[in-house]
């Protein structure tokens, strides 16, 4: 974690490009997010130094929204939805297939390898497709425990080849 | 918008009030609120101060405008059944450890669950404890107390601008945390104590630990125990004992003679040295037309805020210590040899109003062989539970009077307790020294709540333009002003509560503006009440002037009675590494003044280099240029002569920079 190369030019851009205007905040905060895969906690002192607006403000934001993750996350985002339709559907034994493949835990959702991000989502609007997965920004519907380790393997041998 | 509403069958006029909460206490009705602040902006966290309203139900009041015609209740069955509800959810997720809070009799929520008769809870205790954080000398923060009201939140961005506190995560998981979720001390904290003296709860509390240390100094035969009084808590000790806002420096000095204490001094005593020293610096100042406007520094907050917001100010700041450190520094550095005694055995403890002086007491420059100037800082509030421990009956004591040789107080040092004191003393001083003015030389322009007050005055052929400012935010706008240009002034008085110190993080509870108010007029009796009201008629101060330094004004009172400041980062952190690389390591500054200066033109030209390059949030060097350390050595470069500048400095022979 220490040795990590921090982006500081790119980040002045990104602030720049916003003319640091302090209600383009959560726009800042998904660009970060998006050139690290995270918000690194030297990036967001970095934000509220340039920006001159109080650390714990940035880190506040940063912590609202779900969509911020302050730990690194694998290079593909596996969605689980566990809405009402989904979990009556089926999502569990999906949850519980990836866990076991990627020995993950709930406390734990990310692989080592930071190759894989397990997270559960309240509901993605498609329950008509229960239950479904969305994994790395494509949405699977009618998921099965089977379904879900072929698509981690394409995942993964897409990986491998690049 | 004005009209009428209905509160419990009362007619009731409004005008310009924002919410119902208002018009109800303006017309003697309290609704119970725990988030609530007057002089903030309205969160309605608590919910504790629903009222039901015909034809809207139950709403909250702090967040509900008055409407012409509204018919409200503020006691019905409904309301009081959802307030208990209220209070249950709240004291669920509340330590109820009443016995052992500091915050107990001064605890709104320990206040409203015994007004409302909730005795039993259907909810159990939280099992979970979460650390408390005591790093800083000054505020302890105890999460396990918190209700998340978010008033320290809201008073530290909107009356001090710095804005330490906020909310981290959402939810069942909201917590209010410092900085990036760091102890206090590592953060931009100015120690104010302004969210201590909201904090509704015991969350935020003064760091008392000085009392055991006071204590432990007392029962010490070796030691001689002194004591010096600020000016605010004379106004507001009372207060601890249901005497209201009164004076009581005769009861004061006589139950701290009771506890063991062997000399008991007057602060007001330091603030005329103050005054002296100030107002000559500043006629000084004047007349070399040099780092104009003179910027006082009595406030321990103001100057850490200047420290880490204005580095570019600190020539502006008076190099004066505050009255509590040209004390220590007195009686440590001569009045201990008068008594024959090493500094180490001498224990200077000061009763002060404010929590930032436990961290000025502890700076590093204050020091004399090795012993701190002022050993231990107590609080109004603790002074008062010391005398409450010793079993002292505060309101039967017999006053007495401080000791000699420094036993005279003005007026004028006594003002120093309040917003616009330091300035009115200072004019006092200098009408009597170029005017001859004789008495009290009252200056009204300065007295008053207000946060920023500013008149010119005639001195002579001269005009000065003076300004008084409480609260940092205010002060920041008021810097804002002087720096583009908008505003010419002279001198700017600074204290960062409101109020000044009446208002200090370490006065009782209720510390609101009504109390500092009444505070601050005792402040003003007590002036007209002495006998002498200009820093330059107390004679006592001339002798000491005179036997210690040979008079004041010299450079023998600059070495004991002045300091120097240095910029200070906001917040704590590594060196963070940008890029990796087998030559030396260049750290380049990424504080906010650097940054604005250039840093990153010149991590842009190190990125080229084979070196290794790190960047770290203030270097704590401010100047012209961008602060790069190469080597252990910090320059002050600029993007077009880095390369020369680590040339000069790193030692190497790679000569990759040529």
């Amino acid at each position: 974690m220490e040795n990590r190369d921090i982006k500081f030019l790119k980040l002045q851009q990104i602030i720049d490009s916003h003319e640091g205007k302090v209600s383009h905040l959560i726009a800042i905060l998904q660009e970060t997010q998006a050139e690290y895969g995270y918000l690194p906690k030297e990036a967001l002192t970095y934000i509220a130094t340039a920006m001159g607006i109080s650390p714990a403000t940035v880190l506040g934001v940063a912590t609202f929204y779900a969509q911020f993750s302050l730990i690194p996350k694998g290079k593909y985002v596996i969605r689980v939805c566990d809405g009402t339709a989904c979990h009556v559907r089926g999502s569990e034994p999906i949850m519980m297939a990836l866990r076991k493949e990627l020995s993950l835990t709930p406390d734990n959702p990310t692989t080592s390898d930071l190759m894989f991000t397990v997270e559960t989502v309240s509901c993605l609007g498609a329950c008509g497709l229960a239950p479904v997965v969305v994994a790395d920004e494509e949405v699977h519907g009618q998921m099965t425990p089977d379904g879900i380790l072929e698509i981690i393997k394409k995942l993964a041998n897409a990986a491998s080849e690049n | 918008m004005s009209g009428k509403i209905t509160i419990n069958g009362q007619v009731i006029d409004f005008t310009d009030e924002k919410n119902i909460l208002a018009v109800a206490r303006k017309a003697g009705i309290d609704i119970p609120t725990l988030c609530y602040h007057p002089e903030l902006t309205i969160a309605g966290a608590c919910r504790l101060c629903v009222v039901e309203i015909e034809r809207m139900g139950i709403q909250a009041s702090c967040s509900t405008a008055p409407v012409d015609g509204m018919v409200v209740y503020t006691n019905s069955e409904r309301v009081n059944r959802v307030r208990k509800m209220v209070l249950e959810l709240l004291l669920a997720n509340h330590d109820r450890e009443c016995t052992t809070c500091d915050s107990s009799g001064a605890c709104k929520l320990q206040k409203y669950a015994n007004d409302y008769g909730i005795k039993r809870l259907r909810y159990p205790s939280r099992t979970v404890k979460a650390p408390l954080d005591t790093s800083s000398l000054s505020v302890v923060r105890d999460p396990n107390k918190c209700i998340l009201c978010g008033l320290c939140v809201r008073v530290c961005k909107e009356k001090q601008g710095i804005g330490v506190w906020d909310f981290k995560n959402r939810g069942s998981r909201t917590e209010i945390v410092a900085a990036m979720d760091q102890p206090l001390a590592e953060s931009s904290c100015i120690n104010c104590g302004q969210c201590i003296a909201v904090c509704p709860c015991g969350a935020l509390t003064s760091n008392s630990s000085a009392i055991e240390e006071v204590w432990a100094a007392i029962r010490d035969p070796k030691k001689t125990v002194v004591c010096q009084i600020a000016p605010a808590p004379r106004a507001a000790l009372g207060e601890e004992f249901g005497l209201g806002s009164v004076d009581v420096t005769g009861k004061i000095v006589a139950a701290l003679r009771r506890i063991g204490f062997n000399k008991v001094f007057d602060t007001a005593f330091a603030a005329d040295m103050t005054t002296v020293e100030e107002s000559n610096e500043f006629l000084a100042r004047l007349v070399k037309g040099e780092n104009l406007p003179l910027f006082t520094s009595c406030c321990p907050g103001w100057v850490k805020y200047a420290e880490e917001f204005h580095p570019e100010l600190l020539n502006n700041l008076s190099s004066c210590r505050s009255p509590q450190q040209m004390f220590g520094s007195v009686l440590k550095k001569k009045y201990s040899k008068d008594l024959g005694i090493a500094p180490e055995d001498m224990f200077v403890v000061s009763i002060m109003p404010c929590t930032a002086k436990k961290y000025e007491a502890r700076r590093p420059e204050f020091m004399t062989e090795g012993s701190y100037d002022v050993d231990a800082v107590l609080t109004t509030v603790e002074a008062a539970r010391m005398f409450r421990e010793a079993g002292i009956i505060f309101d039967a004591l017999e006053d007495s009077e401080f000791d000699q040789p420094m036993q005279q107080t003005t007026g004028s040092g006594v003002l120093f307790g309040t917003t616009g004191g330091v300035m009115e003393s200072v004019v006092r001083y200098v009408a009597g020294k170029l005017l001859n003015a004789e008495g009290r030389v009252d200056v009204e322009f300065t007295r008053g709540m207000e946060d920023t007050k500013i008149a010119s005055i005639n001195v002579g052929d001269n005009k000065l333009t003076l300004a008084v400012v409480n609260g940092l935010a205010a002060a920041e706008e008021l810097i804002k002003k002087i720096q583009s240009g908008e505003l010419t002034v002279h001198a700017v008085e600074v204290m960062a509560c409101p109020g000044g110190c009446v208002g200090g993080g370490g006065q009782p509870f209720q510390n609101d503006g009504e109390r500092r108010q009444a505070r601050a007029r005792e402040i003003y009796n007590i002036d007209a009440k002495l006998v002498l009201h200009k820093a330059q008629d107390n004679e006592d101060l001339d002798k000491i002037f005179e036997k210690y330094w040979g008079g004041c004004c010299n450079h023998e009172t600059h070495h004991d009675l002045h300091t120097h400041y240095r910029p200070k980062k906001r917040i704590a952190g590594n060196e963070i590494l940008i890029k990796d690389g087998e030559g030396p390591e260049i750290t380049v500054c990424l504080g906010e003044g650097c940054l604005k200066k250039g840093s990153l033109a010149v991590v842009e030209k190190l990125l080229a280099l084979p070196v290794k390059v790190k960047g770290v949030f203030c270097l704590e060097s401010c100047g012209d240029g961008v602060s790069v350390k190469v080597n252990s050595q910090i320059q002050n470069v600029k993007a077009e002569n880095v390369m020369e500048a680590i040339k000069a400095n790193c030692g190497c022979n790679c000569s990759t920079c040529l």
